[in-house]
């Protein structure tokens, strides 16, 4: 018979190794977290993804620091909505490990609120300000404070096919409105490129289509989130929505309107049924590249033209969407001084001339517009210039994202909207979401 | 091994010996039950810490006005968020999409499961292996990349499968799948049921194999059709087998966020209570108001769980002994 021995407690040698295994399981993490003991402060700069734009940048003031600091980057999620959930859970716990971050201009309110970003020194605010478009100084306050630094300011252009616009018979030398524009496509049987997916570009357009024909999302938000105005209920809300509601009904925007952002649009564009589109300025290196890689036709790129956002009505300037990112200092950082002093790096006028040239994103100091290789490598950069001058920032508010969203849930798909009912049933909604008392 | 000599011996001893072997299997069944908890407390123990502390910590969060982004705003406001969630026709129109995905999907992944789970249980030896691994690879599949997978066939400007059903007559190749709540919930669906069918399919193959040969041959010696021997023998067997699927399916099913997300985000009438939860908490920092969301989920699978258990009339403790 076979008995079995028993072995109740483990071997000391057994007890050992796992205690060693233990100590190593524990230890090895902790040790990759300890923060490096020599060479210079690092500052981590949060950056929206591009085309290593920021990232260039970055090793470039690290050198120009000479040891004072060294900046890595960090990449956030590619949607701003994403960016900011990111952030904000992470400067709400406190972390420390953000120094620098590349913000979203609507969300700067929010944050300044929040007591997320370091208060701006003096000799920094004077120096970040200088040769700036009036809208990335606007953009980059909050309270009649400046609480971040003005970095690149984007604004969408109406791009056109002169093909349709000569067989239409429109006079592009002066300003459109939104009517031409429909009109002149409908009569050649083409698409109008714009973004009527259920995103943030949503309001874009919305907010464009509103402040173009005078009015505001925002009328006052002087006693707080319960007491804000709104002024999408008005007589430009009601335009913004018919010329939605029309684009949307009658085709014009192409089947794929309801889910179409920004890529979709120049797809749409460049195709046989394209005539017109409002984007950002990256549609001109991205179209170059197409046809570079052989995937598109040079006369393609040959029949582009460019000029300032449509109007509503003939009688009033159109405010083309004001975008781009500034840089927010973390108030939970630990080297916040040498933070600003890289930032002023960052933002100086030869970082903004490269980074517009080589990714496409516009300068919000004017001087880089006088470079020869940015005008060279966008024979645009005046017009875009001019919109930066006449754009309208979205909504300033810290509860920015309920607006946006709200706008995004009402609005869309923009068939759907009608001038009678849409813009009272969004303010009705917004108003209740803000005051707690619908979901979104 | 007996031997008559024990036989005799155990029968002239019989009222000690019982009280004994009685005495032996109690002490050997605490044993057992020491040795369960010896091996099953730790993890026990880690369970509480991260899913039972977060719980209360959801719980009570909803009952606060709380924003992430204003700490010091925060209030106690009682049940009030959920009487907002209650009284919101969004929460309804989530919760009316949410059962219908999970019971579509379900279903159908049942049938389609257990056909699935029959040609890997009949497949011929040489072939079985290939045979699971195809059939397995969608499981294998992180949600987020088939999720994508999906929507950019089903994308007008970008997918193929417009291109292909353009043959059928009436087909109109510009659809535009996500635009509409019927052909987005459609993708969606078509989407889960080709991801997690696999996963049916290898818990009912488990059951399947649970069946005795004989009982199905006695049956059909008997004169009993395939479909008796079906409904008779094998399906009654796997009760447990297809109970569980279910309840892990439409656990599964009722909490998902994936394909949604990263198909219309919500848009069309599409929004399921993960998503809504999800953007409350998570996209509009409204910790009190997205716990509450939250909360309810958490109720809504506990009926879910209840009820699956209460439909089956099968003891899960006691699928070792059905089985």
């Amino acid at each position: 018979m076979v008995t079995r021995r028993r072995t109740p407690t483990p071997r000391p040698r057994t007890r050992a190794f796992g205690a060693l295994l233990l100590t190593a399981a524990v230890a090895v993490p902790l040790a990759a977290c300890a923060p490096a003991e020599t060479g210079p402060p690092v500052l981590n700069w949060y950056i929206n993804p591009d085309d290593g734009g920021q990232a260039a940048i970055a090793q470039s003031c690290t050198a120009a620091a000479n040891g004072a600091y060294t900046i890595t980057t960090q990449v956030l999620p590619r949607q701003a909505a994403s960016q900011r959930e990111q952030l904000a859970r992470r400067l709400a716990a406190n972390d420390s490990s953000i120094d620098i971050m590349s913000l979203d201009p609507p969300f700067i309110p929010e944050f300044a609120e929040a007591g997320f970003l370091a208060p701006v020194p003096e000799d920094v605010q004077q120096k970040v300000t200088q040769n700036v478009v009036q809208g990335a100084i606007d953009g980059a306050t909050w309270k009649d404070q400046l609480v971040t630094v003005p970095f690149w300011a984007n604004t969408q252009l109406l791009w056109y096919r002169k093909s349709v616009v000569e067989a239409a018979g429109l006079d592009m030398s002066k300003p459109v409105t939104w009517q031409q524009i429909m009109d002149a496509a409908q009569s050649q049987d083409k698409y109008l490129a714009v973004q009527g997916a259920r995103a943030e570009s949503l309001t874009v357009w919305v907010n464009a289509l509103i402040a173009s024909d005078g009015g505001s999302i925002i009328t006052s938000q002087e006693g707080g989130v319960d007491s804000i105005e709104l002024g999408i209920d008005s007589d430009a809300g009601k335009a913004a929505a018919e010329i939605m509601g029309e684009i949307g009904t009658s085709g014009l925007g192409g089947p794929g309107l309801p889910t179409a952002d920004e890529t979709a649009s120049l797809s749409l564009f460049q195709s046989d049924k394209g005539s017109f589109m409002v984007n950002y300025p990256f549609v001109w290196p991205a179209t170059k590249a197409s046809v570079e890689n052989g995937s598109l036709d040079q006369s393609v790129l040959d029949d582009i033209g460019w000029a300032v956002y449509p109007a509503v009505d003939e009688s009033k300037p159109a405010a083309p969407p004001y975008g781009g990112i500034n840089l927010g200092i973390s108030s939970k950082g630990n080297n916040v001084d040498l933070a600003y002093q890289a930032a002023e790096c960052i933002v100086s006028p030869e970082n903004q001339t490269e980074y517009f040239v080589s990714n496409g994103n516009p300068a919000s100091n004017t001087t880089a517009f006088d470079a020869p290789a940015v005008s060279d490598a966008f024979p645009m950069a005046s017009t875009i210039r001019d919109s930066l001058q006449q754009a309208a920032p979205r909504p300033q508010t810290p509860y920015y994202n309920e607006i946006s969203l709200g706008i995004q849930s009402t609005w869309h798909p923009p068939g759907a909207d009608n001038a009678d009912t849409t813009p009272a049933q969004s303010q009705s909604f917004i108003l209740q979401v803000l005051r707690g008392e619908r979901l979104l | 091994m007996s031997t008559p000599t024990t036989t005799r011996t155990t029968t002239t001893q019989e009222q000690p010996k019982t009280e004994r072997v009685r005495g032996g299997y109690d002490k050997q069944k605490r044993a057992e039950a020491r040795l369960g908890w010896l091996l099953a407390g730790p993890a026990f123990a880690v369970m509480i810490l991260v899913t039972i502390y977060p719980i209360l910590q959801a719980a009570w969060q909803s009952l606060y006005r709380s924003r992430l982004t204003a700490p010091d705003d925060a209030a106690f406001i009682g049940l009030q968020n959920y009487f907002v969630i209650l009284s919101d026709p969004l929460f309804y129109q989530s919760l009316g999409v949410t059962l219908f995905i999970t019971v579509v999907t379900v279903v159908v992944e049942l049938v389609l499961g257990f056909a699935l789970a029959l040609v890997m249980h009949r497949a011929i030896r040489g072939t079985r292996g290939l045979v699971r691994t195809a059939i397995l690879v969608p499981y294998g599949i992180i949600t987020v990349v088939s999720a994508f997978a999906w929507y950019y066939a089903f994308a007008s400007e970008s997918g193929y499968v417009n291109n292909w059903l353009s043959i059928i007559p009436g087909f109109d190749p510009n659809l535009n799948w996500f635009a509409q709540t019927g052909t987005s919930l459609s993708v969606i669906i078509l989407s889960e049921v080709w991801k997690t069918t696999p996963f049916v399919s290898l818990l009912l193959l488990a059951g399947l194999s649970q069946v005795p040969d004989d009982l199905s041959e006695a049956a059909q010696v008997d004169g009993a059709g395939w479909w008796t021997r079906m409904f008779r023998i094998t399906i009654p067997i796997m009760l447990p087998s297809i109970m569980v699927a279910t309840i892990f399916r439409a656990l599964d099913a009722f909490r998902i966020f994936d394909n949604v997300f990263i198909m219309t985000n919500g848009a069309n009438g599409t929004n399921v209570l993960s998503l809504l939860a999800y953007n409350t908490s998570i996209g509009r920092l409204e910790i009190g108001l997205g716990s509450a969301v939250s909360v309810l989920l958490f109720l809504c699978v506990i009926i879910i769980c209840f009820t699956a258990v209460k439909l089956f009339r099968v003891d899960l403790t006691g699928v070792k002994e059905e089985s």
